[in-house]
């Protein structure tokens, strides 16, 4: 089904979205909480959300905040995080490369983990569309509002109760990512990228500014390339489902 | 630390790696390497981040005990996940488990 005018282009992208807005609504109201509950002002946990606009570096730099890592490495961290949107971009490139420089900028800004998976299922169906720019705002931009205001009703839960933080509030935080790695660890490469993070992280975790995080990381990173590598090779034939 | 300033760093950051790839058009270009390391940074980051702090959720030493909630509730979260696969379940049985525990059985 083609969409006639922008704004019922816009408004399927809205309402072909609202499961994401659903999903990603829990997340916004932990990172506001976490925000709230950490070194960081209220106003600052909501620029955030409003400047970063990216769930996973937020949260990451909340968590290093409170930890008491180094600017640097909060840095480095939110781009590694974030480097698998040059993947999303790279593959969504086609469909807007057309468009004004403005347009662009703006929908690379509203580009997310969801509304990538919303935007490539509407161009594998609709190659050719007119107005595909205007269905790509409506999911990112309603996904950018849903974002601000559960991040605002999370930093309101958090200064209304901020002994949640002697609870030990940081575990929503240790829940959330499991539940994000857990499904992604179903082949031999990634489970051993992400226990050798995980060992090395805990073995270099007293490095100065977190350095050991990012270190933990890399080596992740390489174990995962070279357990790809060998099986490719058909030196390792274990697949696991 | 100013955090104003670290937040806009970050903003600055992610913008540019949205963005970039708009903005350049087909003058970007990946090689295959990068592609598959980039496979591997979600899992690798999250789970680097959380090991430390259940293994050792007071900043010391390692806290292999089942005095360490942390740790009890990470492994609930993580056998609810790997059953179910659903991510809002596993956060609310590891919440639960992780309160339950602090005060039920500490």
């Amino acid at each position: 089904m083609q969409h006639s005018t922008r704004l019922s282009s816009f408004a399927a992208g809205m309402r072909d979205t609202v499961p994401m807005l659903v999903g990603a609504a829990p997340f916004g109201v932990i990172f506001g909480t976490l925000a709230a509950t950490s070194p960081l002002a209220p106003w600052q946990g909501q620029l955030m959300s409003m400047s970063v606009f990216a769930g996973s570096s937020q949260f990451i730099g909340v968590g290093l905040v409170a930890g008491h890592a180094g600017m640097l490495v909060i840095w480095l961290a939110t781009f590694i995080v974030n480097l698998r949107h040059m993947l999303y971009s790279a593959t969504l490139l086609p469909h807007v490369a057309h468009l004004p420089l403005r347009w662009r900028f703006g929908l690379g800004f509203l580009l997310t983990d969801e509304t990538f998976a919303v935007m490539n299922a509407y161009y594998l169906k609709h190659a050719q569309t007119p107005l595909g720019h205007w269905y790509f705002l409506g999911s990112g931009a309603s996904m950018y509002v849903n974002w601000q205001l559960w991040t605002l009703a999370g930093l309101l839960f958090g200064a209304t109760f901020p002994q949640l933080q002697s609870l030990g509030l940081d575990f929503a935080m240790v829940a959330t990512f499991i539940a994000i790695v857990v499904p992604q660890l179903n082949r031999l490469p990634h489970i051993a990228a992400a226990l050798a993070a995980g060992v090395f992280a805990y073995l270099f975790k007293d490095l100065p500014y977190k350095l050991g995080l990012l270190a933990a990381i890399l080596i992740g990173v390489a174990v995962g390339m070279a357990l790809t590598r060998r099986q490719a090779h058909g030196g390792i034939s274990v697949e696991r489902t | 630390m100013n955090y104003t300033i670290l937040i806009l760093g970050m903003a600055a950051i992610t913008v540019a790696i949205k963005a970039g790839i708009f903005l350049l058009g087909d003058r970007a270009a990946f090689p295959a390497w990068l592609k598959q390391a980039l496979g591997f940074v979600p899992v690798t980051v999250l789970t680097a981040i959380i090991v430390p702090m259940v293994l050792a959720p007071h900043g010391g030493g390692l806290e292999l005990t089942v005095r360490n909630p942390q740790l009890i509730a990470a492994l609930a979260a993580i056998a609810v996940c790997a059953w179910t696969r659903r991510q809002l379940l596993t956060i609310v049985v590891g919440l639960a488990v992780f309160f339950g525990w602090q005060f039920g059985v500490l």
